[in-house]
């Protein structure tokens, strides 16, 4: 039976407006109410319905991150993942470093399936599934909004700039999460009780033999530049005449 | 001397435009020779579109049935043989660049720049994160490649009139099977293209339904514009995927931008932060699309809209 490997990123929650420290170094955390990040919830979904109609056995969620990241395996666990494994790292990293820690996982695990988000929302980077993919020289499926599995072949319709493409694909593989493939389900409270008992287990980059890659530093944050503050015109024949007068319409 | 490596994006007729942006991106990076890879069954036309780039110095064309329909896993391999030599590989910062770039970057052993907003120099580039609510200044270590993908609504796309030299190549790099193309559908229409049009109209939950959302096509053929969603259009069925504009959808830089019923969350201003002139239509004074808006209208769409399109025929 599959076996499904889910990863989770703890991420700032998508409500917060993130503000930029003053000296450059970053965007303040400190107090601000982390999550799993969306598309992630998304992924572990998409792994519950498949074990739900009985095409997979064991689901694993697994996060590269701070010890707090235990919190966001707790999320999961309460939303239905079998066991969690947490890979700590106490400093940033790139995406191309949570992909060689995510191939370890998977070279230990042996999953059938990698589902990811298809991109995290404090990086935006989009990376990681497919570097993932690479390093494991298996198949990626990125931008899915359907996913079918059948044998050993999945088949995914994925969201294009184009509009919607289908591909299949020889197992295991890699896919991405996007915003339409399913609606995750709310956490119910006794099933946080629950997960306090399910498995749990840390290691980390040197005990996976992983170093952190330095290939690519953060040098400066900064605030983006403000746009200027508009006008409310008070009805349609200002609105034109305002259009009219920057030549945007005729 | 920067060798810079750009690899096309088309749909077997023509270039995209997202690739003449990717090519202004690239002309600013110190001592740049510019060449675009163009795959496909039969690129010779596109090729001719990507040598006429101002900028671009030369052109490789790899011609393969396999390529009618480009799938990452078989192209990074082939893109990695090429990119022997080269100090840079770029792609756009659209769904075919975000799926190819990454497997490129990963197959060359280094980490990879999405969405790179502007050129510091050889080596550092800015990009944003956190929806835009960010933006960091990254260095690439000497000695690796850079390999990056282009946010393309940063960039003007550069003029015609180049005249790059064009040759065929055959890389040999071995491809896999275990990834087939099986359809795409994408919507034929002959409306402006929403990423790369100077106008564009977008329509919000506000819209409703489907058939309401009709009146947001009808004022975009009045002004000639592609037409654009927020998520929560699209996730309630009124507009295709393909029009989410935002974090997580199309960023896009038109000269005029409507969005009508549309609130302004974070994840959407993003998509539409450099547009030149941002018009909002709401009926909630108070929504955040105001704080971005150039002209901004309180009232009900549905009383506006057909207004609007009086006033814009007169
Ligand atoms: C991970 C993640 C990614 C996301 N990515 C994106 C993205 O890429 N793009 C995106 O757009 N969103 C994205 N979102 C969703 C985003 O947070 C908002 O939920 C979404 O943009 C809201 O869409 P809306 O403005 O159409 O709807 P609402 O927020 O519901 O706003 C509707 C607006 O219409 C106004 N209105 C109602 N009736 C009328 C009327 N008759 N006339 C005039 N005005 C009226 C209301 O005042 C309101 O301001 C993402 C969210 C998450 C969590
Ligand atoms: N540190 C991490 N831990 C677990 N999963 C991760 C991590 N970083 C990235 N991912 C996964 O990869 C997806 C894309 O992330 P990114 O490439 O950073 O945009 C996320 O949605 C996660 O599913």
């Amino acid at each position: 039976m599959r076996k499904i490997l889910v990863g989770i990123k703890r991420v700032v929650d998508y409500n917060v407006r993130v503000r930029v420290k003053p000296d450059g170094s970053g965007v303040a955390t400190d107090g601000v109410k982390m999550s799993v990040n969306p598309f992630d919830e998304i992924a572990l979904e998409e792994a519950l319905r498949l074990k739900e109609r009985g095409e997979a056995a064991e689901i694993v969620a697994v996060s590269v991150g701070p010890d707090d990241a235990q919190q966001q395996l707790r999320t999961a666990l309460a939303m239905g993942a079998d066991r969690a494994i947490l890979v700590k790292v106490t400093e940033s990293i790139e995406p191309y470093t949570a992909a060689q820690a995510l191939l370890a996982v998977v070279r230990n695990e042996k999953p059938d399936i990698v589902i990811l988000g298809k991109q995290a929302i404090d990086d935006d980077a989009a990376q990681t599934g497919p570097m993932l993919a690479a390093l494991w020289d298996r198949p990626q499926a990125t931008f899915c909004s359907k996913l079918e599995v059948k044998g050993g072949v999945a088949t995914i319709v994925r969201e294009v700039d184009a509009g919607l493409e289908t591909i299949e694909v020889d197992l295991p593989c890699v896919i991405s999460a996007d915003l339409r493939l399913n609606e995750p389900r709310y956490v119910k409270l006794p099933d946080i009780m629950k997960a306090k008992k399910k498995p749990l287990d840390v290691t980390d980059l040197a005990a996976l033999g992983v170093s952190i890659d330095r290939g690519l530093a953060t040098v400066l944050t900064e605030a983006p530049k403000p746009r200027a503050k508009g006008v409310i015109v008070k009805d349609v024949g200002e609105l034109v005449d305002a259009l009219r007068k920057k030549g945007l319409v005729s | 001397m920067s060798k810079i490596l750009i690899i096309a994006e088309h749909d077997g007729k023509h270039l995209s435009a997202a690739i003449s942006r990717c090519v202004a991106c690239a002309r600013l990076v110190p001592g740049a020779e510019i060449t675009v890879a163009v795959f496909g069954a039969d690129p010779a036309p596109v090729a001719r579109e990507a040598a006429a780039l101002q900028g671009v110095n030369h052109v490789l064309t790899i011609a393969d049935a396999k390529h009618a329909h480009p799938l990452s896993a078989v192209l990074a391999p082939l893109v990695v043989e090429l990119s022997a030599g080269y100090s840079h590989v770029f792609g756009a910062s659209t769904t075919f660049g975000k799926d190819l770039m990454p497997r490129v970057a990963a197959l060359l052993g280094v980490p990879q720049i999405s969405d790179a907003m502007s050129v510091e120099s050889a080596t550092r580039f800015k990009r944003p994160i956190y929806a835009g609510n960010a933006i960091i200044t990254v260095e690439v270590a000497a000695g690796r490649k850079v390999v990056a993908t282009v946010r393309t609504a940063s960039f003007e796309a550069v003029p015609g009139g180049g005249n790059a030299s064009i040759a065929a190549v055959s890389p040999t790099a071995a491809t896999p099977a275990h990834t087939r193309f099986v359809a795409l559908s994408a919507a034929a229409n002959d409306r402006p293209d929403l990423q790369s049009a100077p106008r564009v109209v977008s329509g919000g939950r506000a819209l409703g339904s489907k058939e309401n959302f009709a009146i947001i096509f009808k004022l975009a053929d009045k002004l000639g514009a592609a037409v654009g969603a927020s998520r929560a259009a699209v996730d309630a069925g009124y507009a295709p995927n393909e029009l989410q504009v935002g974090q997580t959808g199309k960023i896009i830089a038109p000269e005029l931008y409507v969005a009508v019923g549309i609130s302004g969350a974070i994840q959407h201003l993003t998509g539409i932060k450099d547009a030149k002139t941002i018009v909002a239509i709401n009926k909630d004074g108070e929504a955040p699309i105001f704080e971005v808006a150039d002209l901004g209208l309180v009232g009900d769409l549905f009383q506006i809209l057909p207004e609007l399109e009086e006033a814009l025929t007169k």
